[in-house]
């Protein structure tokens, strides 16, 4: 994009379901062309807080700009990696097919895919992995080859911004390893990732960037810089060690 | 009734297409019933629209289709976008809120049609045929009417196709791509109250959501694509209604609605056991087939790691061995000399060449998959 503005930027933002608040007051800036995790534990509003950025929930107070405008005017800038869990994968449909669904913003309404989505979206099955997979039922995959379908179906969108809702719930090492690989490809692009993380041992390993959460804001900011037993013990509630910082 | 009259009878002919064409509709649009997990919607929709029948008629004092079923259809939309409502709005459950409108709506409908028969007029008789339906009063002009319907669903269905798949997969994805979700789903749920609205005459209220969610789940057992299985789940409701009115016909004055109930569930009996991919039978099949395979080779690889501690491979051991190891059957056994991996002489076996060969390769093989 190479503008000035933050990737994303959100001021004041409060979401609650029913009276119980899941997101306070949060204030957040997140500089383009970052790998940022978010941390925090359970009912913290990590996903949340994903979900509010992209327009799927509608928050009581605040508001939420992607690249200086709302996320109704930047569709085509942002890609989103849903919760594994978040739909039925016994839907009748192909692999192939749930990628050549990442093309379908870009097409806009009615127009069909074509040549030209078919061949990007086995580009992006080729890069996860999933090449010899494209024609499988989707149920018939694995944990973490679905997990690689997501994946490959946000890369399809070409995005500038991907939110990604824990991307490494129940997968394995290997396509762990994979995964990341991809993400620090992105960034190296100058991409903008931002990543539900549960692991907190890897996160100097994998990001730059970390964001704290606990229904309010903790901190966010450089790894480097932030992340440490006092960030993660007012977060988490407990007095935190972490084994990767000694 | 003889046959040759189900093709030459003109009310008969009237019947069946109206039926057939009936069930191609619900079945195309069931199947997004099913695969949106909104199955109970249907029969909700058609309890709903009970009342607006009997309000039709107090209304206009006529017993005119027309005017009923637009009744049916002004009531079965304000139940459905009731049910949604509740279900955004509170924290009641979407199965709680459909219980609860089509309990609501159908027993105020009951009610109506109570008062209605206590009514000095005589059109009254024969509202209460909207409960379980009679395809006999289907006219040609009803057939036009559900053609039209069917063919305008079909247009938006083919131009909004890659829409509402996403939307069927993965609703909240299709919103951050920027399409109005809002909008695909009034689109779709409409034209479902339109399609049960149609079938209440022939098929009636309490059995509806049956010619919506058959054809469907029966299509699903037969294939893994969205485009296969509407067009099966068509036929199937096609199929239905052309099968159950020749039935009722035949069999003088049985109900045409639940014979083609009837029908439309025992194609989804068939598919749940007879589909090759998804069905019982096969799976079974299949089950056993492995089993039997599993014990095969676990026995040959439990052979194989006797002898190949022995110089020669076709060293004799005692069958008894046997006996202590896990998944060894006196099937297999035979299975295995038949298949002249090993010999047996009284009470010892002993393995052949050929059947080393065979056991080296599982052994290296299963170690692979490990990895």
């Amino acid at each position: 994009m190479n503008t000035n503005l933050p990737a994303i930027q959100i001021d004041d933002l409060t979401v609650a379901y029913d009276y119980k608040p899941v997101l306070w007051d949060i204030d957040l800036v997140i500089p383009e062309g970052v790998l940022m995790a978010i941390v925090g534990p359970n009912g913290a509003g990590k996903s949340t807080l994903i979900k509010s950025i992209l327009g799927i929930i509608k928050p009581i107070a605040g508001t939420v700009q992607v690249f200086g405008a709302p996320y109704k005017k930047q569709v085509d800038k942002v890609a989103y990696v849903p919760q594994k869990g978040s739909v039925d994968w016994d839907f009748p449909t192909t692999a192939l097919d749930v990628v050549m669904m990442g093309t379908y913003g870009s097409l806009g309404w009615i127009k069909r895919p074509g040549q030209k989505e078919k061949k990007a979206s086995l580009e992006a099955l080729e890069k996860v992995g999933m090449l010899e997979f494209k024609s499988r039922q989707i149920s018939q995959l694995s944990g973490g080859q679905q997990q690689r379908i997501f994946l490959a179906r946000a890369l399809v969108q070409n995005a500038a911004i991907y939110l990604m809702d824990e991307p490494f719930q129940g997968v394995d090492a290997t396509t762990e390893k994979a995964i990341i690989n991809i993400l620090k490809e992105l960034r190296q692009a100058g991409k903008t990732l931002i990543v539900v993380h549960h692991d907190l041992q890897t996160v100097p390993e994998y990001f730059d960037w970390v964001t704290f959460l606990n229904v309010k804001g903790i901190a966010s900011g450089p790894v480097m810089d932030i992340f440490n037993d006092d960030n993660l013990t007012k977060t988490y509630g407990i007095n935190y060690k972490v084994a990767v910082n000694q | 009734m003889e046959l040759m009259d189900f093709f030459t009878d003109y009310t008969l002919r009237t019947i069946t297409l109206g039926t057939a064409i009936l069930g191609a509709i619900c079945g195309m649009l069931g199947s997004f019933a099913v695969l949106r997990k909104q199955s109970l919607l249907g029969d909700a929709i058609s309890h709903a629209a009970l009342p607006g029948i009997a309000i039709a008629f107090l209304i206009t004092g006529v017993k005119d289709a027309n005017y009923i079923l637009l009744g049916a259809l002004v009531s079965g939309l304000i139940g459905t976008f009731w049910i949604k409502g509740i279900v955004k709005r509170t924290r009641l459950k979407s199965d709680t809120a459909l219980g609860l409108i089509l309990s609501l709506f159908f027993g105020f409908g009951m009610l109506l049609l109570t008062f209605i028969q206590k009514m000095p007029n005589a059109n009254q008789a024969g509202l209460d045929k909207y409960l379980f339906g009679q395809a006999a009063t289907l006219v040609e002009k009803d057939v036009w009417i559900m053609a039209v319907v069917t063919g305008v669903s079909l247009l938006v269905l083919l131009l909004f196709w890659k829409e509402l798949k996403l939307l069927l997969f993965d609703e909240d994805y299709t919103k951050t791509l920027g399409f109005n979700t809002r909008f695909l789903d009034i689109l779709i749920t409409t034209f479902i109250v339109l399609a049960i609205v149609l079938g209440l005459q022939t098929v009636g209220v309490v059995l509806m959501s049956a010619m919506l969610l058959a054809p469907a789940a029966a299509a699903r057992q037969w294939t893994n694509s969205l485009g296969v299985m509407i067009i099966l789940a068509s036929i199937f409701g096609a199929l239905s209604g052309v099968f159950g009115t020749a039935i009722s016909a035949s069999q003088n004055n049985l109900s045409t609605g639940p014979v083609i109930v009837l029908v439309a569930a025992t194609f989804v009996v068939i598919s749940f056991v007879f589909s090759p991919g998804r069905g019982l039978l096969f799976r079974e099949i299949r089950f056993r087939r492995n089993r039997r395979e599993l014990h095969f080779k676990k026995t040959l690889t439990f052979m194989y790691h006797i002898a190949k501690n022995h110089e020669n491979v076709s060293h004799p051991h005692a069958i008894r061995i046997l006996n202590n190891f896990q998944g060894f059957t006196r099937k297999t056994l035979n299975k295995l000399e038949e298949d002249q991996f090993v010999q047996i002489t009284g009470t010892d076996w002993a393995m052949t060449e050929k059947g080393y060969l065979e056991a080296e390769s599982i052994f290296n093989q299963i170690g692979k998959d490990n990895d």
